[in-house]
Formats: C-alpha cells, sequence, structure tokens
C-alpha cells in the first residue's frame, strides 16, 4: 500500500479527515521551502501538496501565479523542488508528499528522469493540472510503474463518464475541485459539494479530497463533514505573502494549527 | 518538392487532421484542468454538428460576404515586384476586410456558433487588439455582452486599438499578471472562461488551445486560401510557386496554407518574428528556435529555458509577440510540408516603408514580416516566378510604432 493510502486509511479508521496544505516550493524563498513543510506537518497536516513553480499556471488564481512568480525569481526549477522532498524525507518518513503542477515542466526534464528522481526522493504522487486523463495514458503508466500515486482532479461539471475514466487512471485519492473557478476564487456551496462526493466517491472507489475556495477554519470544517481531506492553497500562500521573513513559519504554523483545531473539534461533535 | 517527396500523411488524399482527439501527429491535443473539459466537450459537439449544416455555412457566408466585404482581392504589386528585380509578388488583401485584418473571418464564425450554444457573452485576449477589435464588432453586430483581456504592455503599445474597442461597447481588462503580453492575456481569459462557462464563449483568435480551437479556427480562416484557389489561375492561369504568410499563433498562415496543401509543387513558407535576431534571444520564433511542449491547452513548439518555463518573447509586432505557435504548423514543419523562417524587426520595417512607398498600401507589421521575406526569395527567383503573399492586416494600427522607430513624435 503506498504511503498515501496508508495515510488516508488509517485517518479513516481513526475516524479523522485528512487536512493538505498546498505550498510552492521556494516561495517565499527556497530556504524555507523544507522548514515550511515540517511547520506543515507539526501544525496538523496529513499530505502535502508541494507545488511545482510554472510561468503560467493557467488553472490558479492570482495569488498562487504570484507564488510561482516569486519563486521563479530564485531561479526554483523541478530539480530543485525534487530535492527539497529527499531533504524533507531525511527527518520525515511518514507524511506523503505530492508534487502538484503543470506538464510543461516535466516534459522539458523528461518524464522517465522526473519519475525516477521523483521516486528516488521519496515523492509519494504527482498531480498535473493540465494533463487530463486522455493525454496522461503514458505519463500514469511511468508514475505508477514506480509505486507513486498519480492524482486527478474532478470537476463539478465533470460527467459520470469522466469520473469512471479518472477512477480508472488515478490512485491514491481524487481531487474534487469544489466550485466553478481558479484557485482562490470565491466562496464555496457547501450543501453543493456535499450532493456530488457520495457518489463521486463510490464511483472512484477511492478518497475524495475537496479544495479550491476553502479558506479558514469554518469552511474546512463544514468540508470534511462530507469530504474525506481538504486542500487549503491560496489562504496558506497569503499568509506566507505577508508575514516578514522570520514570521513566515510560526503564521504558517498558527493559521494552519486553527483549521486543523476546527476540523478535530467538528468530529467531537458529529 | 515533388508530389513523391511527400511523406504519405501529407499527400492530397492522406492529409486528414486532427484526429477525433485533436492531434496533429504528436501535437495538439486537449491538455486543460478538469474544470474546462466540459465546456471543451460541448464546443466540440455543437461544433461538428455546425460545421456541415448548410443553413449555417449560408449565414457564416452571407456575413462574410456583405459584412466583411469578401471575396478580399489578390493584387499584382508590381513596383515592389520590380524593385526586387525577380519573382512577381502577388497581395492576398486581407487588409481589406472589414475592420482591417484577417481577425474578422473567425470571430464571426466563432460568435456565430456562440449564438447557437446560447451563450450571450463572449471573452477574447488579444495582442495586437486586432481580434479584440474584431471581436468587440461582432459583439456589437449580434448585441452579445464583450470582455477583451489584453496584456497591460499591449494596451500601452496599442492605444488606439483599446479605444475602438471601448467605442464598439467591449471592456477591456488589462492584465498585469506574468509578462503583461499576449500569453498572460490568453491565460486570464482562460481563468474568466472556466468561471463563468455557463454563460460564456471564449472567441480564441489563433489556431492554438486546447482542441477543437486549432481545427476551428483554421477552418473559419481557410476561406483566404479557398479564394486564391480560384483567384491566382484568373490572374497567371496556374496556381502561385510558393504562399508565404507572418506566423505568431499563426491563423493566418493557416487560413491560406490549408487549402494549398494538397498542391505540393506549391511551396508554403511560414515567417516568424526575428525580433532583435535568433543570436540575441529576443525574438518570437518559436518554431525556428524553439522545443515542443505543452502550453494554453495544446502540445506545440514553445520557446522554453531549460527548466520548462515559457520565457518572455520579443517582436517589433505586437501580434506575432507570442512564444507558442498553432499544433498545426509544428505538425507542417516536422513532416516539410512548410518551411518556416525568420525575419528581424529590421527587416520588417525596411519592408514596411518599401511596400508603402512603392505600392500605396501600409501594411500591418505582423504582414510585413511576410513581405520582407517575400522581397528576399523574389530576387533570387526568375521574373515568371510567382509569390503570392498573405497581407494579412493593414498597418493603420501601428503609426505609433513605427513613428516612435523613425524617431518622430506626434
Amino acid at each position: 500500500m503506498s504511503r498515501i493510502a496508508s495515510t488516508l486509511s488509517a485517518l479513516e479508521s481513526a475516524g479523522r479527515k485528512a487536512l493538505i496544505p498546498f505550498i510552492t516550493a521556494g516561495d517565499p524563498d527556497p530556504s524555507l521551502t523544507v522548514p515550511l513543510m515540517h511547520t506543515l506537518v507539526d501544525a496538523g497536516a496529513d499530505i502535502i501538496e508541494l507545488g511545482v513553480p510554472f510561468s503560467d499556471p493557467m488553472a490558479d488564481g492570482p495569488t498562487i501565479q504570484r507564488s510561482s512568480e516569486r519563486a521563479l525569481l530564485k531561479k526554483v526549477s523541478l530539480r530543485n523542488v525534487i530535492a527539497a522532498v529527499a531533504e524533507f524525507r531525511t527527518t520525515n518518513a511518514s507524511t506523503p508528499v505530492v508534487l502538484m503542477g503543470y506538464a510543461n515542466p516535466i516534459e522539458a526534464m523528461g518524464v522517465d528522469a522526473f519519475a525516477e528522481a521523483a521516486a528516488k526522493a521519496g515523492a509519494d504522487g504527482v498531480l498535473v493540472v493540465d494533463y487530463p486523463p486522455e493525454e496522461s495514458h503514458d505519463f500514469a503508466a511511468k508514475i505508477r510503474a514506480l509505486g507513486l500515486d498519480v492524482i486527478f482532479l474532478v470537476a463539478p461539471t465533470s460527467t459520470e463518464k469522466r469520473i469512471q475514466a479518472v477512477g480508472e487512471i488515478g490512485s491514491g485519492y481524487i481531487y474534487y475541485v469544489s466550485l466553478k473557478g481558479v484557485t482562490g476564487a470565491g466562496h464555496i456551496d457547501v450543501s453543493e459539494v456535499a450532493k456530488r462526493i457520495p457518489a463521486i466517491r463510490k464511483s472512484v472507489g477511492m478518497p475524495v479530497g475537496v479544495g479550491f475556495g476553502i479558506r479558514d477554519g469554518a469552511s474546512a470544517k463544514a468540508l470534511s463533514a462530507v469530504a474525506d481531506g481538504v486542500v487549503i492553497g491560496s489562504r496558506i500562500i497569503e499568509e506566507i505573502e505577508g508575514s516578514p521573513a522570520d514570521q513566515v513559519l510560526p503564521r504558517v504554523k498558527a493559521l494552519v494549527g486553527s483549521i486543523r483545531q476546527a476540523m478535530d473539534s467538528q468530529e467531537v461533535t458529529a | 518538392m515533388g508530389k513523391q517527396d511527400l511523406p504519405a500523411e501529407v499527400s492530397a488524399s492522406a492529409y486528414n487532421y486532427p484526429d477525433a482527439l485533436g492531434h496533429f501527429g504528436p501535437y495538439g491535443g486537449v491538455f486543460v484542468a478538469e474544470t474546462l473539459i466540459a465546456a471543451l466537450d460541448e464546443l466540440r459537439v455543437e461544433y461538428d454538428k455546425l460545421k456541415d449544416d448548410p443553413a449555417f455555412r449560408a449565414e457564416y457566408e452571407y456575413e462574410l460576404k456583405h459584412y466583411v466585404g469578401r471575396p478580399s482581392p489578390v493584387y499584382h504589386a508590381r513596383r515592389l515586384s520590380d524593385h526586387c528585380g525577380g519573382a512577381q509578388i502577388y497581395l492576398k488583401r486581407e487588409d481589406l476586410n472589414h475592420t482591417g485584418a484577417h481577425k474578422i473571418n473567425n470571430v464571426i464564425g466563432q460568435a456565430m456558433v456562440a449564438k447557437h450554444m446560447g451563450k450571450p457573452r463572449v471573452i477574447a485576449e488579444t495582442g495586437a487588439g486586432q481580434h479584440g477589435v474584431a471581436t468587440a464588432t461582432i459583439a456589437a453586430r449580434l448585441g452579445m455582452e464583450c470582455v477583451v483581456y489584453m496584456g497591460s504592455e499591449d494596451v500601452k503599445r496599442q492605444a488606439a486599438n483599446v479605444y475602438r474597442m471601448k467605442l464598439l461597447g467591449a471592456t477591456v481588462v488589462p492584465v498585469e499578471c506574468g509578462s503583461k503580453t499576449l500569453k498572460d492575456a490568453l491565460n486570464e481569459a482562460m481563468r474568466d472562461w472556466v468561471t463563468n462557462v455557463a454563460n460564456t464563449f471564449y472567441i480564441i483568435g489563433t489556431v492554438a488551445g486546447p482542441h477543437p480551437y486549432p481545427m476551428m479556427v483554421r477552418d473559419f480562416q481557410k476561406i483566404i486560401g479557398e479564394e486564391c484557389l480560384w483567384q491566382m489561375p484568373e490572374m497567371i492561369q496556374r496556381q502561385p510557386d510558393a504562399v508565404i504568410a507572418c506566423v505568431g499563433g499563426g491563423s493566418n498562415a493557416m487560413g491560406i496554407f490549408y487549402p494549398y496543401i494538397p498542391y505540393p509543387d506549391v511551396r508554403l513558407i511560414g515567417v516568424e518574428a526575428g525580433g532583435h535576431g535568433l543570436a540575441s534571444g529576443q525574438h518570437s520564433a518559436s518554431l525556428t528556435a524553439g522545443r515542443p511542449g505543452v502550453l494554453h491547452g495544446n502540445r506545440t513548439y514553445l520557446l522554453q529555458d531549460e527548466n520548462g518555463q515559457i520565457i518572455e518573447t520579443h517582436s517589433v509586432s505586437a501580434g506575432l509577440d507570442y512564444p507558442g505557435v498553432g499544433p498545426e504548423h509544428a505538425w507542417l514543419k516536422d513532416t516539410g510540408r512548410a518551411e518556416y523562417v525568420t525575419i528581424n524587426d529590421d527587416e520588417a520595417l525596411e519592408a514596411f516603408h518599401r511596400m508603402c512607398r512603392t505600392e500605396g498600401i501600409i501594411p500591418a507589421l505582423e504582414s510585413s514580416h511576410a513581405i520582407a521575406y517575400a522581397m528576399k526569395l523574389a530576387a533570387t527567383m526568375p521574373k515568371d516566378a510567382a509569390l503570392l503573399v498573405n497581407l494579412s492586416g493593414r498597418g493603420d494600427k501601428d503609426m505609433h510604432t513605427v513613428a516612435e522607430k523613425s524617431g518622430i513624435k506626434f
């Protein structure tokens, strides 16, 4: 069983939901990436989504695009991101790390070279935003052959047929995009999400994480009642963006800790 | 090139691209987030129905004739040809279209598809402003809401076109992200579409983007080459020896090339923007100097660094200033059916001035790249050779840029 699958199954047995924070590697500075990953774990993260900076992040909103731009100003490459995972693994053997980004940096490195380097560094999953299932059969096969999970997005507009296709090619968990739009946008309609999740979970046969538009403990709590995990990205990036360098770690810890607390308190009352 | 030299894939009978999933060989495809898939599926299904629907075709052709003013003439540029001292240069006058460029052919088609799909709001990205003006024009003509995304650098470079769009009732949104040019405007338009997909149609201005856009835009632009197929024999009793067009995203080039693909004796030559020269690194020559990769929904040649980050491009013409290129051009390059060359800023400007003085035609800076290459090539060919150049747009929008380059202030 993959590190992602065993983590999610342990959480399920414990009646807890996964907290999946997203940060962009290299933002605000490459020296803070690994400390930030450990901070996320200390604050209660179960899985880390580590963003690979890209010059043209089409599916992301302005907040995550700015974090990409900051990382690229510091010349952070896909190889640097993989190196950060290897460094993280020297002291953390249990928290799964999912590399999340766009196709072009991976293709520029070469899919085989990327897959081997990511596996060797101790990454656990890959989510390529602009690789829908029909364009990623070879890619997914190569990644899975090395024991990594390939995670796919499902949208409110995805048809039943597509959700099944994602279920066949994907593994680890499904990332359900909770609203129409880009990351960091608008408000989330929990009741709409709640209506979709059970059918999606049944169709794909794996846990469902929900992301896009989750901004605080309250929305995380509401969604964790219906999903297996919640992904929070833009709100954390905003915290990083608004903090002086020496305050980044404590402030991110406080924010993510408060979200963890809200999610867990819900389990007591539920 | 003789017919026997052509790869089987592009011989007259066999050229049938893209495939059902939008692939031109290894290029094209649908490389987008899941959030866009449903919208693209809906568009593909609707377009498949409309493209062969006689009523839709008739409506489209009516608009081209009565609103755009088609067919656009082919014109023998005699004095320009004499100046070059070789082949005869013929111009396909897309600059005479309503709104002053080829862009309108595609925009009318897509706006009609939007109407059929019941989408009251259209959005577009624009570089030089030509596609934005064309979209704003059609939106006004059909009574649709129109929002145009434009890099803030381009907003500065093309102030007159920004005002034109506003006159036509469009909202122009300056994009401050990234390099603040066409590619960033495209990113922003995609984001708008993802968010407002229920009531919004995204009118892409070039033969790029996810399937079905490269195919659909080509289909709406191929009228350019289809007209040339009967106009050239009318003028010179045969087809030209070469067809030459500038390539940014590549829609005017695809429009004039596509009908000529089954004519193996006609060379197809795409002219990319060499900017300050390929060696300077400041250019927009994706096919000549780029590598295949994935951007804006399709796999194609891209200008990128060794880490796969898209790099900033340069051209004196905003319309060519784009780091990618339509996937069908990538395929035509790899198969050898089309050739791709570059023309630098200075050469394009020289051709611009030469055209003004010898023919009384002020060409767009984009089209000036094609003219510049035709002038070079003509000089090496006999006087009875014939080159057909797509004069894709007029240069009124470029007055400020050209004046500035000549040290003139208004």
